[in-house]
């Protein structure tokens, strides 16, 4: 073992250390950016100056009421269901090890959703109330789902063709329940439906950025658990990993983050799903990618309604701008997950 | 699984399908008895306001019969080509295609005309296929159950968000927002059914032609091409007949999903899977499925009404489920 | 616990769902030596190792480390000193192979730390076993089926355990990797005194590199020792229903097993 040697080995630890450091701050910077943007831009564009001296508490005639009223919790809202979805999605990802195992597309944001549009469309509910309906019907959906693959054999395969058919079942329910509210006018239905920052209230913040700070650094702390959990149950167990407690915190802590974002936006399309892996990518693979995860929802929520409000002629919901810009990169992921799987 | 006897099941059949021709101009926003409604179509009145309800209902339920009857067979003839138990012109995407294909047209070039939103709807149906299958295909093991699923599933949302950011727009000039992602048999007209029928009918034509064929080919290509079956054209002539039914359908109807599913598997259940029996009961099954999701949607969504695509959705989804859960792990 | 504690499993009875495979099964592992588990398809063999790997949860008996219950012990400490190499696992996309020997350090990893200096020796030490030091910085999905292999054990070693557990190591493997890896096990054990108990299917490898041999049939250990002790052809006729012949492997001094079937049989051994 030559000093030439083990340089070697540390070095390649550090350059990939040192990648995803660059990477992470990378994404920070952007979704800063973004969200000065949310703030700066707007009927009237506010220069920075302004912002920061609103921010920090001047009173100016218009430019309070514009900033801190209407575009601040507007911000923060997308700021924090965007860290969220991306790392949930990220979570439930690394869970199944497999990125279709995303809980947008197995029925689980679907469960928390339909939860929340009875309570409100339906019950009249709102607050707090809202929110623990929606974790209860998400685990609720979760539970019921890993239980009907476990039926002749249980399979990654299996528990996300049952959690597609699931997923259908609650978007008709859905449906009909928007129907039955008498909300069938498009705005509402499309937030139902595929999600929406307009008309957030700031009594949902304080809720929504407590659960997210404390069930993401939760996953985060565990981020070496899942990444042994991914090499397969025997190696985690006989690496010493306790793989049910571990696995309830996380799927725990996964619904609690999108049950609290969906019940202040709705489910906002293809986040969850595209968030793990592209911070896969940027960060570099091998690496925790939890974090950089809830950094790209932050910025693909933030981004998405920026363009949805101001880009065209018409607003349009972030839901269906992420849909769009995830659709290409959704096909490209099935693609080469074919490719490689086979 | 005791097999029915076939004869037993053509007659209860006509029954039901009787009964949900029926249903379909009895109930509504305003129900009708049954005995009225029998007696407005023998006898031909049109006077009393129930017997003018009923006529208005009967392009309705004759669409529902075309379309169910399509889709049905469009399912089975999938499944059957691609030996998928799952495969569903709803699950593969091609609904979605068709109607993004249809929506773009009307936003972009003006279509107006029945002829012009089938053609659309076909060659939307065509390319959506052909991708959803191509994607699932890649890879070592060929296209599987699961794949294939994903692939239309990953597809149908990608096009749904397009469609959307299209239609959003233009909710003045649109239909129904909703209409061109879930569909419902409401908006027939008679033009756009006679228009859908020829399509039916040269659907149901080509898949009885090629239900021998088909049997074959459900043994394997190698032991159906050691018979002597020309697999290369059935399987273009098929898939060819399977995507015409759906993009018809969804060019008059929108996309309305999972008859394709469960149809062919019931059938199956009480048949056994020889196509030629397959085929027409597909048809028949299918009309009284769409005919009856359609009714529930009535009656559940009332004074307005609930698309027959969700009821379907609601009914259907449970059948995958059923059918995931049943597979051997190796087979997905 | 003291280095090297002693493996032992009293009465054990160990299967899937209801269905008992192990049946009774007493054994001591013999500390610093390579030992191996044989017996014909099904006996049981794999699900024993399993067991003593704590992989599959006992239905009735107990497995004692250093005479304390295994199920007693805190999940991390355990996993300082049993060791699996993992059937079939799963790579991680894109993964570097110091960074999935990495992985190997986690029973030494406290919550907030990284890797510390200690790890970083014992990633080095277990690549250098394995003479894949030059492959650190490469991915390992890019490697060979025999080069991953290795990737495998070394992440094994760097977790550092007194006992080793190898279900079939070499199964997949042609010849030339399968002496390979039994010799590099065989340094292992040399080198660190670890403890290491494998299944093996191959009779003739096992007579020549085991120190011990624990014989399974039906679910119930019927002989051990070491391999002179007791490979004969009563022995092999006993555990694997063949007819054969005992010779000295010309190679190692060790038993050696020509088996006799049906047909190319010489009179003179008939």
């Amino acid at each position: 073992m030559s000093d030439l040697r083990t340089t070697t080995l540390l070095m390649g630890f550090r350059r990939r250390r040192f990648r995803w450091a660059f990477s992470t701050s990378l994404l920070i910077i952007t979704a800063l950016v973004l969200s000065c943007m949310a703030l700066i831009l707007g009927n009237t564009i506010y220069p920075l100056s302004t912002v920061l001296s609103v921010l920090g508490g001047e009173s100016i005639q218009g430019a309070t009421f514009a900033i801190y009223t209407l575009r601040l919790p507007r911000m923060l809202t997308g700021l924090f269901v965007g860290l969220a979805f991306g790392i949930a999605g990220s979570t439930f990802q690394n869970l199944l090890r497999n990125p279709l195992a995303s809980p947008d597309i197995i029925g689980i944001t679907s469960g928390s959703s339909i939860a929340a549009v009875f309570c409100i469309l339906i019950l009249g509910l709102s607050g707090p109330l809202v929110s623990i309906a929606a974790v209860i019907s998400g685990l609720f959906v979760a539970l019921i789902i890993y239980l009907l693959s476990r039926s002749g054999g249980f399979s990654g395969g299996k528990l996300i063709l049952i959690g597609i058919g699931i997923q259908a079942m609650i978007q008709s329910a859905i449906s009909y329940l928007i129907l039955r509210s008498n909300q069938n006018d498009i705005p509402s239905a499309l937030r139902w439906l595929s999600g929406s920052l307009n008309g957030v209230r700031l009594s949902a913040l304080p809720g929504l950025v407590s659960v997210v700070l404390i069930f993401s650094s939760l996953i985060i702390l565990l981020g070496r658990h899942l990444r042994i959990l991914e090499l397969s149950e025997q190696t985690a167990t006989s690496l010493g990993v306790r793989i049910d407690l571990i696995r309830l915190l996380l799927v725990l802590s996964g619904v609690f983050l999108i049950a609290y974002a969906t019940a202040v936006t709705g489910p906002i399309a293809f986040v969850s799903f595209l968030s793990g892996p592209i911070a896969k990518k940027w960060v570099g693979r091998g690496l925790p990618s939890e974090f950089p995860a809830g950094l790209i929802g932050a910025i693909l929520v933030l981004g998405s309604d920026l363009i949805g409000q101001y880009a065209f002629s018409t607003r349009f919901p972030v839901g269906v701008i992420t849909g769009i810009l995830g659709s290409p990169y959704l096909l490209y992921l099935i693609i080469r997950m074919n490719r490689q799987g086979g | 699984m005791k097999k029915i006897n076939p004869l037993l099941l053509i007659v209860l059949s006509i029954i039901g399908l009787s009964i949900s021709i029926l249903a379909s101009l009895a109930f509504g926003a305003r129900h009708i008895g049954f005995l009225e409604v029998i007696q407005s179509l023998v006898y031909n009145q049109g006077e009393t306001l129930n017997q003018i309800v009923v006529h208005e209902r009967i392009p309705r339920t004759l669409f529902g019969i075309v379309a169910g009857a399509s889709l049905g067979i469009s399912g089975a003839l999938m499944q059957a080509i691609t030996r998928n138990p799952i495969a569903d012109p709803s699950i593969l995407g091609v609904n979605t295609g068709a109607s993004l294909f249809v929506v773009a047209g009307i936003a972009f070039f003006n279509i107006g005309r029945p002829i012009e939103y089938i053609g659309l709807a076909l060659l939307g149906s065509s390319i959506v296929a052909l991708f959803v299958f191509g994607i699932s295909s890649l890879g070592r093991s060929g296209s599987t159950p699961i794949k294939l699923a994903l692939a239309g599933a990953a597809t149908s949302a990608a096009l749904s968000s397009i469609i959307s950011a299209i239609v959003l727009p233009r909710t003045d000039s649109m239909t129904n927002f909703r209409f061109w992602q879930v569909g419902s048999i409401s908006g027939a007209t008679w033009e756009g059914m006679l228009t859908v029928l020829p399509f039916l009918l040269i659907g149901l034509l080509i898949g009885l032609f090629s239900s021998s064929t088909l049997d074959a080919l459900a043994l394997g290509d190698e032991l159906a091409i050691g018979l002597g079956v020309r697999t290369g054209i059935v399987r273009l002539l098929s898939t060819g007949a399977g995507v015409i039914l759906c993009g018809a359908t969804t060019a008059i109807a929108g996309p309305i999903g999972f008859v394709g599913l469960m149809v062919p598997h019931s059938v199956r259940l009480l048949l056994g899977p020889s196509m030629k029996r397959l085929i027409p009961m597909s048809a028949v099954f299918g009309a009284i499925l769409l005919l009856f999701a359609d009714v529930i949607g009535r009656l559940i969504g009332s004074p307005s009404e609930l698309e027959s695509g969700i009821v379907t959705a609601f009914i259907g989804a449970p059948i995958l489920i059923l059918i995931a859960m049943k597979a051997k792990v190796k087979s997905l | 616990m003291c280095p090297h504690p002693l493996l032992e499993s009293h009465h054990l009875v160990s299967g899937y769902g209801d269905h008992v495979v192990v049946n009774d099964v007493s054994l001591s592992i013999p500390k610093n030596k390579i030992s191996v588990i044989i017996g014909s398809n099904a006996c049981g063999k794999s699900t024993l190792l399993k067991t003593l790997a704590r992989l599959i949860k006992p239905m009735s008996g107990e497995i004692t480390l250093d005479n304390k219950r295994l199920d007693r012990i805190p999940s991390k400490q355990l996993a300082r000193h049993l060791g699996l190499l993992p059937q079939s696992p799963i790579v991680p996309e894109g993964i570097t192979v110091s960074d999935l020997v990495s992985r190997g350090r986690f029973p030494y990893q406290s919550l907030f730390k990284g890797l510390s200096a200690k790890d970083y020796e014992a990633i080095e030490d277990a690549l250098d076993i394995m003479g894949i030091k030059n492959l650190a910085n490469h991915h390992v999905d890019e490697l060979s089926g025999g080069q991953r292999q290795r990737v495998w054990i070394a992440m094994a070693l760097a977790q550092d355990t007194d006992i080793l557990f190898l279900d079939e190591p070499t199964t997949y493997l042609d010849i030339t990797y399968q002496i390979e890896i039994l010799d590099l096990l065989t340094d292992l054990n040399r080198r660190r005194k670890t403890t290491i108990v494998m299944v093996l299917h191959d009779i003739n490898l096992t007579a020549r590199y085991a120190d011990y041999i624990f014989a399974i049939k039906q679910g119930k250990l019927i002989r051990e020792g070491s391999p002179s002790q007791i490979i004969s052809e009563e022995f092999i006729e006993s555990v694997f229903g063949l007819e054969c012949k005992v010779i000295r492997d010309p190679v190692s001094n060790t038993p050696f097993i020509v088996p006799k079937g049906r047909h190319h049989v010489l009179e003179a051994c008939s």
